[in-house]
């Protein structure tokens, strides 16, 4: 007990002798608390029926109706299809384009014709989805580069009204995740094939390997463990299927495939002023992601990887 | 014998193989750069001559008017300045807390290093949610003021892990050595960490600048109703809206509501402009910045 105490005393002493370092610190812990976990105490409005103006506390409490009516809407199994199938086509195509092109620029020779590349496939990262979307509407226009070019191809014979279509939008949104994030997404990739043994590669020459094979029988295997664990990291986010793009390329045609979970919640809370049950989607969203994150991190822990976050 | 042939017969192959793959790259930088080049040209050709169609790379008819046209609009001209001003401060203040706070968590006698680490890092795994963020931004008064593109944004979690994991790669004696020289603990950070962490800065910088530069959502979301607030990304957001309800004929709307007096512009061109103007900064930057962000990301992906 003595000791005990005499342990918290000194706890606290060295504690004082760290004041600075309190004042570099504390000021943000207090910001945390408020801007990311005081926003939890909300999550009480998917239980009531919230009406503004009126304080938390003051509320009609209506239980789990919230919860019950969003599990009976059809509208909300619609868009937590389209959320998924949207996450998942980024999922496999983001991976699949970003490994083949990581193997791909590893095979250049010409290290300033690499750099150059690598550069430029940076680029659209760093633009806003704004400029991106902008960019998919100008090129999908009527009179947009890819109807011009299909009609001189004699593959159609009017221009397609791309966006105005819903059954294209799942993949001219893939396709434009891939055009904006595959260069970034080799990056990662890039850095875990610098680690590779080069002795390796020249034992392959040696033995007459192709370049084909090289790349298929050592960088490949070379760089497993981190698709791997990026793999079911990203499995953790299955729930993100962004939302920038599709609320920004989505338009009335399209609605029953472009539309996901958060513009859901952005419709029903901000625009319908529906708080409640906007809030419990966005409960819902939280707490599977939260599951999937844990589990996430807690498979790659058990193959022996680092955690990722 | 058989062993040459096989090696001659590789070699062949590996030449086809790097024709293709450079055929390859090259198909990449156009498809990446030509929607930009074509965007520059629309913007620098005459807005009329543009109807006839044909622009790809290069402009037809040279002219600024397109540019004058835009920035004469009071609201772009605004919408300039708030995303300049926005874009440093919060950058400047965002990159100063954040290291700040991973140079606390970084000392290894600090008793709350990891308390607070565990309460920051938690924050990863989860997310209020639209609705509650919403309702304490209004209930914290920031709604439709600039500082609610600012304080939301102090502390970035993983820019934290990054700054963090690059002041623990520091060598010790040189901390040490200033402390005995009785130094404190901010002077150290000021004096001693600040310039030796640059690398890492510059990385988490440009992050943080990027996300400045690029949001319109806590613009649509906070501030939809003070036009003085608006950024650059959300008057491109309105006339993307604008051309996305009737896909058949071109919008005029913005156009009109840009002054349909005379029609010296089109919403191509304005499009097309206002396109270049929001992304032409970052591009400028992100080349040079490059080396720092790669290391950035690996050190921020891995560790943690």
């Amino acid at each position: 007990m003595v000791v005990e105490k005499s342990r918290i005393r000194q706890f606290f002493k060295s504690l004082s002798n760290q004041k600075t370092l309190m004042l570099m610190s504390l000021p943000f812990l207090v910001w945390v608390i408020v801007f990311k976990y005081l926003p939890l105490w909300g999550w009480l409005i998917a239980f009531q029926r919230y009406r503004l103006g009126k304080g938390l506390f003051d509320q009609t409490w209506v239980g789990l109706e919230n919860f019950r009516m969003l599990f009976q809407d059809h509208h909300f199994y619609r868009v937590l299809r389209n959320t998924l199938v949207m996450s998942s086509l980024n999922l496999v195509l983001g991976f699949v384009t970003a490994i083949t092109l990581a193997l791909l620029l590893n095979e250049l020779r010409r290290v300033y014709f690499k750099r150059t590349v690598q550069t430029i496939s940076y680029l659209p990262h760093f633009v806003s989805w704004v400029v991106a979307a902008n960019i998919v509407q100008e090129t999908l226009a009527p009179e947009g580069i890819i109807n011009n070019l299909l009609l001189k191809l004699n593959i159609i014979e009017r221009p397609i009204l791309w966006l105005g279509v819903g059954e294209y939008f799942w993949g001219i949104l893939a396709v434009a995740e891939v055009w904006k994030n595959v260069g970034w997404n080799t990056i990662i990739y890039l850095a875990a094939i610098t680690t590779i043994d080069p002795t390796q590669y020249e034992a392959a020459q040696i033995d007459g390997a192709s370049r084909f094979r090289r790349m298929w029988h050592i960088t490949l295997p070379g760089i497993r463990p981190v698709i791997v664990l990026l793999l079911i990291m990203n499995l953790g986010h299955i729930l993100e299927s962004g939302f920038e793009p599709q609320y920004l390329l989505g338009n009335s045609m399209n609605i029953e495939y472009s539309e996901n979970l958060d513009i859901f919640v952005l419709k029903y809370g901000i625009q319908l002023n529906n708080y409640g049950l906007a809030t419990a989607a966005g409960i819902f969203k939280t707490v599977v992601s939260f599951i999937f994150i844990i589990s996430a991190n807690h498979i790659a822990k058990r193959l022996g990887q680092s955690r990722l976050y | 014998m058989s062993r040459t042939r096989s090696s001659v017969a590789s070699s062949f192959g590996d030449k086809v193989f790097d024709f293709c793959n450079y055929i390859f790259m090259i198909f990449l930088i156009v498809v990446t750069l030509y929607p930009f080049i074509n965007m520059l040209a629309l913007s620098l050709n005459d807005a009329n001559d543009s109807i006839r169609g044909g622009i790809y790379l290069w402009p037809r008819v040279w002219t600024l008017r397109n540019y004058e046209y835009v920035f004469s609009e009071t609201n772009v001209y605004f919408a300039t300045f708030i995303s300049a001003a926005r874009t440093i401060i919060g950058t400047l203040v965002s990159v100063f807390c954040t290291a700040m706070l991973a140079y606390a968590v970084s000392r290894p006698e600090y008793k709350l290093r990891k308390f607070v680490s565990i309460v920051f890092i938690f924050t990863m795994y989860f997310s209020g949610g639209l609705i509650p963020e919403y309702l304490l931004i209004k209930n914290l008064d920031l709604l439709n003021t600039f500082w609610v593109y600012i304080v939301p944004g102090i502390i970035g979690v993983f820019n934290m892990i990054v700054i963090r994991s690059f002041i623990d790669g520091l060598p010790e004696g040189i901390l040490e050595s200033a402390r005995i020289d009785g130094a404190g603990d901010f002077t150290v950070f000021i004096r001693i960490v600040l310039p030796l962490i640059v690398p890492a800065l510059a990385t988490v910088s440009l992050f943080v600048a990027v996300y400045q530069w690029n949001s319109w959502f806590d613009v649509f979301l906070y501030n939809s109703s003070r036009a003085d607030l608006s950024t650059l990304q959300y008057e491109l957001v309105k006339i993307l809206a604008s051309t996305n309800t009737s896909h058949l004929s071109p919008a005029d709307q913005y156009a009109d509501a840009m002054g349909g007096r005379t029609r010296t512009v089109t919403p191509t061109s304005i499009r097309a402009t206002m396109t270049i103007v929001a992304s032409l900064p970052i591009i400028m930057v992100y080349p040079f910045l490059q080396r720092y962000f790669v290391k950035g990301l690996v050190i921020g992906g891995v560790k943690g």
